[in-house]
């Protein structure tokens, strides 16, 4: 509780009306702590300017959201009229459906490199922890809203994409069947489903999202932001208690990120306007044929952002168990016979890899494939406990690490490819290797990041004036 | 605020109209819950439907609508029955063996799945993932399919192929045959789906 604070009697009129609203409401203090008197490392490059864009791709979003929906009819029989509509007769219609559509997958370009940026510098490690897993619940609560959004203009791939990922919850075992039921409500996916699609789209995932995008920005501000270097500039601080590596986030940060979101409006402007579609990456031709539920498209795959998880759920059939069955096996016994467990650690380590094997084989390849592709998303929100690297950043760490991500980055790239293809031997095996990758570098981070020999972290910053 | 001494009396108190206003919100939850499910209208449809298999070729497919789902009538050629004994070896299910009760009527349980063997009649939809397959009844090779393939159906979404009795090959991702409904002959050219003679 604040005393009441006169203003000084020199004051003009706007000082005296400010000293009235501080009173009342933190708004100085609140303007101090997240933009004046925020202090953010003064090396911060390239890769830290898509935090800001993700925010702002965020009002384009709602804002156009806010627009569609005067025109758009959640109703079976008129929802993909109603959207033709918006694009031949509603005045500006066309521009604000298109800057909707390429938002969606501009929002997903910019959350990707946001989160290899995270992994390059170990944005996640202590103290952050909780900043990415916020950030983990944004990226999930964003997959979520896309998917609900792509129903809505009832196309072919719309319905026998939310078809499929709708059955994905049929598969798993026991409530399977009773849960697919409750999400879409009617026994086919029909007009109930895209009605309460149309209603998480709008309003319910929208407000987790804007908790969510809360909650990240508090806990960042809280800890602070990491940088490119991996060290803590609270650790050296001056006579006033301010880093001295820091710079306030205003004016520094926001003229770097005036500066980056006006190049990213001309790459985002340049697409809404001469390649809307993305060249069928960003809205789906087969997207402006109705829907029909009693014909597939003969060629379907989801939009580009979801199809690295989607080529892992293909990944996983029978002969992709089997192969996990092994690699269960020869980790369970190589954790007895070189994990240094005691006779009781060794015999649960035996259990709990007979167990996995025996449930591996005792439930379809299906409910794995689902497991598998739920568990690449979730096996994220684990990063700051896998990496025990001695650096947090990559300009630190033994120069093969760099390799390690190259390898990672060029086979998630390589699942996104194939997931947008039709499905293939070739492709499926390379699917598989991409799939064993992908965890592999998670789940055995633990290990890996800590080999190598690490490069000494400088005491400042590195920080060239321009 | 700091006081250490704990009133225990009260705590037991609030602890336990917390524990009755958290019971009264769960009670509250029953409606919204209970929302998600199918609506009445959503559970009356579903009727059988009557399908005239008159004009159906050898060697064609119609397709008619079935509480939703596209339901296949295909008259095969006997060609294509002479080929469904061969193919069994590279069947995950050849017996239709897995889930009889809920994917194949008693009186379709042989090797061409149907109750004339020349008609099948199955829904169309991958027990997998339930994209509706495509048809590729042209023995052969041809893109995404191996090059002994005997005809029958290719699912577009994962790639699990059916043979022409609806029934799944091995290590695909599809687990199951394709669903065969309840159906009887009205007479010898109509067909009814989602009804049959209950033995």
């Amino acid at each position: 509780m604040a005393t009441y604070k006169e203003a000084p009697p020199d004051a003009t009129a706007p000082q005296k009306l400010l000293n009235w609203v501080d009173n009342r409401f933190p708004l100085s203090k609140l303007y101090n702590e997240h933009l004046g008197e925020y202090y953010a490392p003064k090396n911060f490059n390239f890769w830290y300017i898509f935090g800001a864009l993700a925010m702002l791709v965020l009002v384009i979003q709602i804002v156009t959201g806010i627009f569609l929906v005067m025109h758009y009819k959640p109703d079976a029989s008129l929802a993909f009229a109603s959207v033709e509509y918006i694009m031949r007769d509603v005045p500006g219609g066309w521009i604000i459906r298109y800057m909707h559509s390429t938002g969606a997958s501009a929002f997903f370009i910019v959350i990707y490199l946001h989160m290899f940026r995270g992994l390059l510098y170990g944005s996640y490690r202590k103290p952050r922890e909780l900043v990415w897993i916020f950030g983990c619940g944004i990226f999930l609560a964003l997959m979520a809203e896309a998917f609900m959004g792509y129903l809505l203009p009832w196309g072919q791939m719309s319905y026998w994409g939310a078809q499929v990922i709708v059955n994905l919850f049929a598969a798993v075992p026991f409530v399977g069947p009773d849960l697919a039921l409750l999400i879409r409500g009617d026994y086919v996916v029909g007009d109930a489903t895209l009605n309460r699609f149309f209603s998480f789209h709008v309003i319910a995932v929208p407000l987790v999202l804007l908790g969510l995008v809360a909650a990240h920005i508090i806990a960042l501000h809280e800890v602070g932001s990491n940088n490119p270097d991996g060290i803590e500039i609270k650790a050296k601080k001056d006579a006033r208690g301010i880093p001295l590596d820091g710079i306030p986030f205003h004016p520094f940060y926001t003229v770097h990120d005036i500066f980056a979101a006006s190049i990213f409006l001309m790459i985002f402007t340049a697409v809404v306007f001469f390649a809307p579609e993305g060249g069928g990456y960003f809205l789906e031709y087969n997207n402006y044929i109705e829907a029909n539920p009693l014909k597939t498209p003969a060629h379907i795959a989801p939009v580009w952002y979801f199809t690295p998880f989607y080529s892992m759920l293909r990944a996983t059939n029978d002969l992709m168990v089997n192969v996990l069955c092994a690699v269960l096996g020869v980790a369970g016994v190589l954790g007895i016979v070189k994990g240094g467990f005691g006779a009781k650690g060794k015999l649960a380590l035996a259990i709990a890899a007979i167990v996995g094997v025996v449930l591996l084989k005792a439930f379809d390849a299906k409910f794995w494939g689902v497991v598998v592709m739920g568990g690449a998303v979730i096996i994220l929100f684990f990063l700051p406990w896998l990496d025990r690297s001695l650096s947090k950043s990559i300009r630190y760490r033994p120069s093969w690490h760099a390799y390690v991500y190259g390898v990672f980055v060029f086979f998630f790239l390589v699942l996104g490819y194939l997931g947008a293809q039709p499905p293939s031997d070739v492709g499926n095996y390379v699917s598989q290797i991409g799939t064993f990758l992908y965890f592999g570098f998670f789940l055995l981070m633990p290990w890996w990041s800590r080999m190598g020999t690490f490069k000494p972290v400088p005491d400042r910053v590195t920080f060239a004036a321009h | 605020m700091s006081d250490p001494k704990i009133d225990s009396g009260k705590r037991t108190w609030i602890i336990a109209s917390g524990c009755a206003g958290a019971v009264g919100v769960g009670f509250a939850a029953v409606p919204f819950v209970g929302s998600f499910q199918p609506s009445e209208r959503a559970r009356a449809a579903g009727a059988a439907v009557e399908a005239d298999i008159s004009a159906l070729k050898p060697g064609e497919k119609m397709t008619v609508e079935w509480r939703g789902k596209p339901v296949w009538i295909i008259r095969r050629t006997p060609e294509q029955l002479a080929e469904l004994p061969k193919v069994d070896g590279l069947l995950a299910d050849p017996k239709s063996a897995r889930k009889p009760d809920e994917l194949t009527p008693l009186y379709a349980r042989n090797e061409g799945r149907s109750i004339k063997p020349e008609v099948l009649v199955v829904v169309g939809i991958c027990s997998h993932l339930g994209c509706s397959p495509s048809d590729k009844f042209t023995p052969g090779a041809q893109p995404s399919l191996p090059d002994t393939w005997a005809g029958g159906f290719l699912c577009p979404c994962h790639g699990s192929t059916f043979d022409m009795a609806g029934r799944v090959y091995k290590n695909k991702p599809a687990p199951d045959n394709l669903e065969v409904p309840p159906h009887m002959y009205l007479s010898d050219t109509r067909l009814i789906i989602g009804e049959d003679k209950k033995a």
